[in-house]
């Protein structure tokens, strides 16, 4: 039920933006998230059209831009990407490995009339 | 609505007023005609597109991050230290609590917000130690965030001393949000399995201190202790574990240790 509440905060920003920049009807709403956001993306969807329901996003479509966990080999001295926390550098398989991004949960982008 | 911060969340509800009771139903009114004179491009042509793309790059959480800002500034003005303590359901995380209130309210003030999606139960608990405890509950939502623990801040007259905030038994949800608190607490009791540090990883990243409970127990389990704090540890490198038994006492003085030690930490500033 977490992701219900993101929805929330979601629609929160809508109705803020919608004021600041004039518009009455959302067609679409892009995300950018991270595999370490703590988000599971179909749940996300589901709470996405029910918390959207007789407001100004009602059936906007929901796009989400899945972003990579970025990271920095220190053994490398290199950019690299891994698939969970402390994971090991999929090139030199050392775990001196910094994550650098990967949690992000932003609104990018919207749509809008 | 309420007239404070013009929230509107759900079913919250936090004890002594301010009772969030109304749902999420959008009452204002939406104009769904498209007035495509009055439109930004202000073209007048009737069915040319108003669609335009319009650059937002918030994080979602932003307004949560201002509560935890606004929630950390009133703590300090007042030199609080606040604790955050998760955990699964039934990790003993109130008996914890009515244990250390019990052992260190001759020495510091104590108050407590208690998180439980219903009932008023565990604050009664907490009240029954003469300490000053806010029941949030938070209805339909699956763990405390920064706003409501403002709200319940204002209800409690704490100053120079801890606040425990017991957030809603759940190993998922609250590792997301920050309450303004100094560290999240993360209770994990040996009834349960050595592994929950790997199977719920991103609270055991985001805890600065990890408590083992029950210990006096370790003898009728299998619960492996090694190896609990290993898988802890490569979640969270920095982790810091502490292992005791709220019913025995065993354990206690290094967690009361630690409390006055962030305590200190917290009044220089960290």
């Amino acid at each position: 039920m977490h992701e219900m509440s993101i929805c929330e905060s979601i629609i929160n920003v809508i109705e803020q933006q919608a004021v600041a920049q004039s518009f009455t009807k959302v067609k679409r709403v892009r995300l950018e998230i991270g595999p370490l956001a703590g988000v599971e993306l179909e749940a996300l969807r589901f709470s996405f059209d029910v918390v959207c329901k007789g407001g100004l996003a009602e059936g906007a479509a929901l796009e989400v831009i899945e972003l990579p966990i970025d990271a920095w080999c220190m053994m490398c001295a290199e950019k690299t990407e891994v698939k969970q926390r402390f994971d090991a550098c999929p090139t030199c398989g050392s775990y001196q490995v910094q994550i650098t991004g990967g949690d992000e949960l932003r609104i990018k982008e919207m749509e809008v009339d | 609505m309420c007239t404070v911060c013009g929230c509107s969340e759900g079913e919250v509800k936090i004890e002594g007023g301010h009772e969030h009771h109304h749902d999420h139903s959008h009452d204002h009114a939406h104009c769904h005609d498209h007035h495509y004179g009055k439109g930004p491009a202000h073209a007048h042509a009737p069915g040319l597109s108003q669609a335009r793309m319009v650059q937002i790059e918030t994080d979602i959480l932003a307004k949560n991050n201002e509560y935890a800002a606004a929630n950390r500034a009133e703590l300090s003005r007042r030199g609080v230290l606040a604790l955050n303590l998760v955990s699964s359901p039934g990790s003993g995380k109130t008996t914890l609590l009515t244990r250390s209130i019990e052992d260190m309210k001759g020495e510091t003030p104590i108050a407590v917000i208690e998180g439980d999606q219903q009932t008023a139960n565990d604050a009664e608990r907490i009240r029954a130690t003469g300490v000053a405890a806010i029941q949030v509950n938070t209805g339909k939502g699956c763990h405390l965030d920064a706003h409501m623990v403002g709200h319940a801040l204002e209800h409690l007259e704490i100053a120079n001393g801890v606040l425990f905030i017991e957030n809603v038994g759940n190993l998922v949800c609250p590792a997301g949000f920050d309450l303004g608190e100094a560290h999240k607490v993360v209770i994990l009791s040996v009834t349960e399995g050595e592994d929950k540090p790997i199977k719920y990883p991103d609270m055991f990243h985001a805890a600065d201190l990890m408590v083992l409970t029950k210990t006096d127990l370790l003898p009728y389990l299998d619960f492996d202790v090694e190896k609990c704090i290993g898988y802890a540890r490569r979640v969270n490198p920095k982790i810091k574990i502490l292992q005791f038994s709220a019913k025995s006492g065993e354990g206690l003085d290094e967690w009361y240790g630690w409390i006055k030690a962030s305590q200190m930490m917290n009044k220089i500033g960290n």
